[in-house]
């Protein structure tokens, strides 16, 4: 069953049309928010005046930050630098708006066309300030004290803060040595290189329904997405009740990607106002919302400096890149930036190691993760150095990545840095192995050969790849609880969360190959703060490994207490039992059995008694890890140019992956295709531009382009397990982030190579106005 | 976007839509497909006090041949225009002309007579009325009917020369005979988008010889341009890839176009002289 095409158990309710997402959750005299959002990028709060909208018939209430001043503003769950408080985001803007989309009020009325009329006509009397947008340029004045001080939450008195929020540096090796004493004939060689403002943008926009029920005194709260144990924590500290009179529970997802399901502003808004108002509260995001009050993400530039050996192995790596974190530092803390430095080696050896993060403030939506957050940035700007090297020294780009791969006899490979708070391991991994494998699968000799021949015939046509590391599965626990009733169905209960990605039956089925059973027969429950105590969330590529090493350590004890019981029953010894069909069969001879639902009826509390077990057919299991798991690929594109045009065409985009155990491979080849179709779009569309003003220009998908299913070609895949991690049972590494780490790196490598030019290409997205200039 | 509040009234006859539009002409917007006003209503761009549905008023769909002439009824959906079954170069550029709007959702609700009234620069039929000197039949309650030519028509950005108490209800096109060569080209980031710029070209050759010559460009002005200069390069002379080349190069020189996000002047430029081959049919890269 582990490593099974076999089928998503989700997929039955939602191909039916029976799925509940946010928007289908609609209760009796409910109310609808609407968010009244700065017009403007930069300026100083003169008044807001709620005062008619309060008349507009169908208008309940109405707020400012006024009414709200005794909230702190919100805080962070991953990577809480302490440098960073400063900068937090309160749930409604104070004192100055800082990007076009900050919430300023919220308007709450019986239908959302009344509330999005009665967000018209709050009055806003805004002073413009100018706008600062550009994050390469030198720090600006920022934050006044009083601002710092309130946002810190600290009850401490905290000085003005200027645009760069920190700034910190990640390294090994000694550096400036390396680079002031080379050896004969060794080149320092540089880049640089610039990731457009993208982000993740799911199908379904954010949504919120919150009910505070009278009769349980509970707040309920649906619509959660990712995170919702946390959100739970953080929602009742808003809201001023205890954590257990706050239920958040996952509907189904239409997409998540990183920035959804995060705790923001309107998160906040509508959970009080279900406890303030004792209405039915319901938020549902427009898209036009979304593209300027869901996190963004990427937009880095990096300046790469290295000290190269003539064979072209990298002796040291000198690295700067700044991130424009937007107007707020919001629930992500400095994770992007800290991901970006720790993983910026990849796959090589390279001795020395130094780089130097800078996260500065511009008056822009503020940004946070987005599928291969760092990695996909640093993977840019490493790859396109690599090339460069490679082209400067005239080795072939293999080559020079076979010289600096860290080699499989050195796995494990500690780097003496850390990723996410946890030391940074490669826990197993045979990169050349892989590189071998694909070259071969795909015949990339040959792929290269003819695209050589096109170009010699004139054509524009180019090959290009890319080589990287990811990491998933990070910590620091998981839990779940196996449970079989009085019929024999299994249900399976954990703290997992679904944002669309197939967790359900990958769960499923790690849970039926331990039992012995069908996995579409099991319930997966999960997401939902009643149903179990404890949950890290849908991030980071972390519930393969998690969560399914929980559900097997869990269905493992489900397993033992079965055959305890079955063994006392039936006379025989414990070893003498295994576990098929949904039985538990005396091994030689196998008439001699109970089915699991006959062993759960000898469970009930009085039987379990006399057998001196606790009641129930059911077990708890928990994984913990201080670790995460480094799944390793590679990426190859085939593009053709429009001279004409300057249009880049993606006629192939191969990815080759070692995810050490495919628990389903089926969801592994589509997780890799969704992240290639965003790889994409971060190397050839996706951009937020703004105004010089800091008007935000893409704010509908006519500006923002999403590439289609007729930008995005067939994507060949080669899914391999050579390198299972020796960290958790079942030897899996996370398939969520690799299909997007290294397009662009690998799209600007074929591009360069299709123009005939190394290097051309140091920015993404590529503009086809761009390349038709470059034509000449 | 939710729209703001508006009221709706949908007449049953052309003298009945007329007589709503008539009452508060500068307030009221005629809903045909629906497909730019609907969105510029849901942006709340667009907030008109009334919405006048034309889409049960009888006759004012479908393509009829007269003469040497062939009308098409303002709510003819591009869908019907991509499957006409017009023969000849006529035909043929409608259909390819239909293939590049939107998708096809869009196709089977946008009209042919919206898409004109609507009046974006980068539309395939405002390229094509003014390419063929379309002639727009338009009415009103007070004044009766009306024919626009489509050098007049377009005057600007979302603006045609109809009163805002008329409405479009037919276009007339030239029927081609069998000597021209017709065709449409246009480039966009997506499939689907609206073009960068867009070319469209009519251009009749006899014996060898181009006897007339109809070159229309989207995306350089603020309305479809004729480029008079590409059309001279052509007329009279014998046809040839490299004088299409050559008109390709004088249409390029002879546009003024403007700067913006999806491309500076020159790019545009370059994108005129790449895109009038192909919608000669002399270059299928895409």
């Amino acid at each position: 069953m582990i490593g099974a095409r076999a089928l998503r158990i989700e997929d039955p309710v939602l191909l039916r049309g029976a799925g509940r997402f946010a928007a289908d959750v609609i209760r009796p005299g409910e109310l609808h928010m609407r968010v009244v959002r700065s017009p403007i990028a930069h300026g100083r709060i003169r008044s807001v005046d709620v005062t008619p909208a309060l008349l507009l018939d169908g208008v309940v209430a109405a707020w400012t930050h006024a009414d709200i001043a005794e909230l702190p503003a919100i805080g962070f769950r991953l990577t809480p630098l302490a440098d960073l408080l400063p900068y937090r985001q309160p749930v409604l803007a104070r004192r100055i708006v800082r990007y076009v989309g900050e919430p300023v009020a919220v308007v709450f009325a019986t239908s959302a066309y009344l509330a999005e009329d009665g967000a018209e006509l709050v009055r806003l009397d805004l002073d413009p300030l100018p706008a600062h947008l550009d994050a390469d340029a030198e720090p600006t004045a920022w934050l006044d004290a009083e601002q710092a001080t309130w946002a810190a939450g600290l009850d401490v008195e905290l000085p003005a803060q200027d645009s760069q929020a920190t700034a910190f540096t990640v390294e090994y090796g000694d550096v400036d040595a390396a680079f002031a004493a080379p050896g004969p004939g060794w080149r320092v060689i540089e880049t640089d290189a610039r990731i457009g403002r993208h982000t993740g943008v799911p199908m379904e926009c954010r949504g919120l329904a919150a009910v505070y029920d009278e009769a349980e005194q509970q707040l309920i709260v649906d619509g959660a997405a990712k995170v919702p144990f946390w959100n739970r924590e953080a929602v009742a500290a808003m809201c001023g009740l205890p954590p257990r009179q706050v239920q958040v529970r996952e509907t189904h997802v239409g997409g998540g990607f990183g920035p959804r399901g995060e705790l923001y502003p309107e998160d906040v808004l509508v959970t009080l106002a279900a406890v303030r108002l004792r209405r039915p509260i319901k938020w549902i995001e427009d898209r036009q919302e979304h593209l300027v009050a869901t996190n963004h993400s990427r937009g880095q530039h990096h300046r790469l400096r290295a000290l190269v050996r003539p064979d072209g192995e990298i002796e040291a790596l000198d690295a700067a890149f700044v991130l424009d974190q937007g107007a707020y530092v919001r629930t992500h803390g400095a994770t992007v930036a800290s991901l970006t430095a720790s993983m910026l080696p990849g796959p090589y050896r390279i001795p020395h190691f130094r780089a130097r993060a800078q996260v500065r403030l511009t008056h822009k939506t503020p940004a946070g993760t987005y599928r291969s957050p760092g990695r996909y940035e640093g993977t840019f700007a490493r790859e396109r150095l690599v090339d460069r090297i490679a082209g400067e020294l005239g080795l072939d780009p293999v080559e020079v990545r076979e010289r600096n791969f860290i080699p499989a006899g050195a796995m494990p490979y500690e780097r003496p840095i850390q990723a996410m708070g946890t030391h940074l391991v490669h826990d197993s991994g045979d990169y050349a192995l892989l590189r071998a494998k694909v070259w071969e699968k795909f015949d990339l000799d040959g792929v290269r050969r003819s695209v050589a021949e096109r170009r010699a015939a004139g054509e524009l046509a180019g090959f290009g790849f890319a080589f990287f590391v990811e990491k998933s599965g990070i910590g620091p626990y998981e839990g779940a609880r196996v449970s079989v009733d009085s019929s024999g169905a299994v249900t399976v209960t954990c703290g997992a969360s679904s944002v669309g990605q197939g967790v359900d039956t990958v769960l499923a089925q790690v849970a039926a190959e331990v039992l012995g059973i069908a996995h579409d027969t099991i319930r997966v429950v999960r997401g939902r703060t009643d149903q179990f105590e404890y949950g890290r969330g849908a991030f980071a590529t972390r519930l393969a490994v998690m969560a399914g090493s929980a559900v097997a350590n869990a269905a493992r004890a489900l397993a033992g207490k079965a055959r305890r019981v079955a063994a006392h029953t039936l006379g025989v010894p414990v070893e003498d039992l295994g576990l098929a069909d949904g039985r538990v069969l005396v091994t030689g001879d196998p008439a001699r059995a109970l089915t699991l639902a006959e062993i759960a009826r000898l469970l009930d509390p009085s039987g379990a008694a006399e057998l001196g077990e606790s009641p129930g057919l059911t077990a708890e299991g928990w994984f913990h890890s201080d670790h995460m798991t480094y799944p390793y690929g590679l990426h190859a594109a085939v593009v053709r140019i429009d001279p004409g045009t300057g249009r880049p065409h993606v006629e192939r985009f191969i990815v080759g992956y070692d995810v050490g155990r495919a628990l389903n491979p089926t969801l592994v080849e589509g997780q890799i295709a969704g992240g290639v179709a965003q790889g994409l779009g971060g190397a050839l569309y996706e951009e937020f531009r703004y105004a010089e003003d800091g008007t935000p220009l893409c704010t509908t998908f006519m500006d923002y382009l999403i590439p289609t299913a007729l930008e995005i070609p067939p994507i060949e895949t080669l899914i391999t397990e050579d390198a299972p991690s020796p960290i958790n049972p079942l030897g899996v590494k996370g398939a969520g982030e690799g299909g997007t780490t290294a397009v662009a790196a690998a799209v600007a490598a074929a591009v360069d190579d299709a123009l005939g030019r190394p290097n051309a290409i140091t920015s993404v997205p590529i503009h086809p106005a761009q390349v038709r200039r470059l034509l000449g | 976007m939710k729209p703001s509040p508006f009221e709706y009234v949908r007449p049953r006859t052309l003298t009945e839509a007329l007589a709503a539009i008539a009452e508060d002409p500068d307030e009221s917007k005629i809903l045909a497909g629906g497909q730019s006003l609907i969105p510029m209503m849901n942006f709340r761009l667009a907030r008109p006090a009334r919405l006048v549905d034309v889409n049960r008023v009888p006759g004012l769909a479908g393509l009829a041949s007269d003469g040497d002439r062939v009308r098409v009824g303002t709510l003819t959906r591009h869908h019907a225009m991509e499957h006409n079954p017009l023969p000849g170069p006529l035909g043929g550029l409608l259909r390819r002309a239909a293939a590049h709007v939107g998708h096809l959702p869009i196709r089977t609700r946008g009209t042919f007579g919206g898409s004109l009234a609507h009046c974006d620069a980068a539309s395939e039929w405002c390229l094509v009325a003014r390419l063929l000197d379309a002639e727009m039949t338009v009415r009103s309650q007070a004044r009766g009917t009306r024919v626009i030519p489509a050098a007049d028509f377009f005057q600007a950005v979302f603006t045609t020369a109809m009163a805002p108490d008329e409405i479009l209800t037919s276009i007339a096109l030239p029927a081609l005979d069998e000597h021209y060569r017709t065709g449409i080209a246009e480039f966009a980031r997506r499939a689907g988008d609206f073009a960068i710029v867009a070319a469209t070209a009519a251009v009749r050759v006899e014996e060898g010889l181009v006897t007339e010559a109809r070159i229309c460009l989207g995306g350089v002005a603020e309305v479809p341009l004729r480029s008079a200069a590409a059309e001279r390069v052509l007329l009279g002379e014998r046809w040839s890839p490299e004088l299409v080349t050559a008109a390709a190069e004088a249409a390029a020189a002879d546009c003024d176009p403007p700067g913006d996000a999806h491309g500076d002047p020159a790019y545009r430029r370059d994108l005129v002289r790449a895109l009038v081959p192909r919608a000669l049919g002399l270059d299928a890269r895409r």
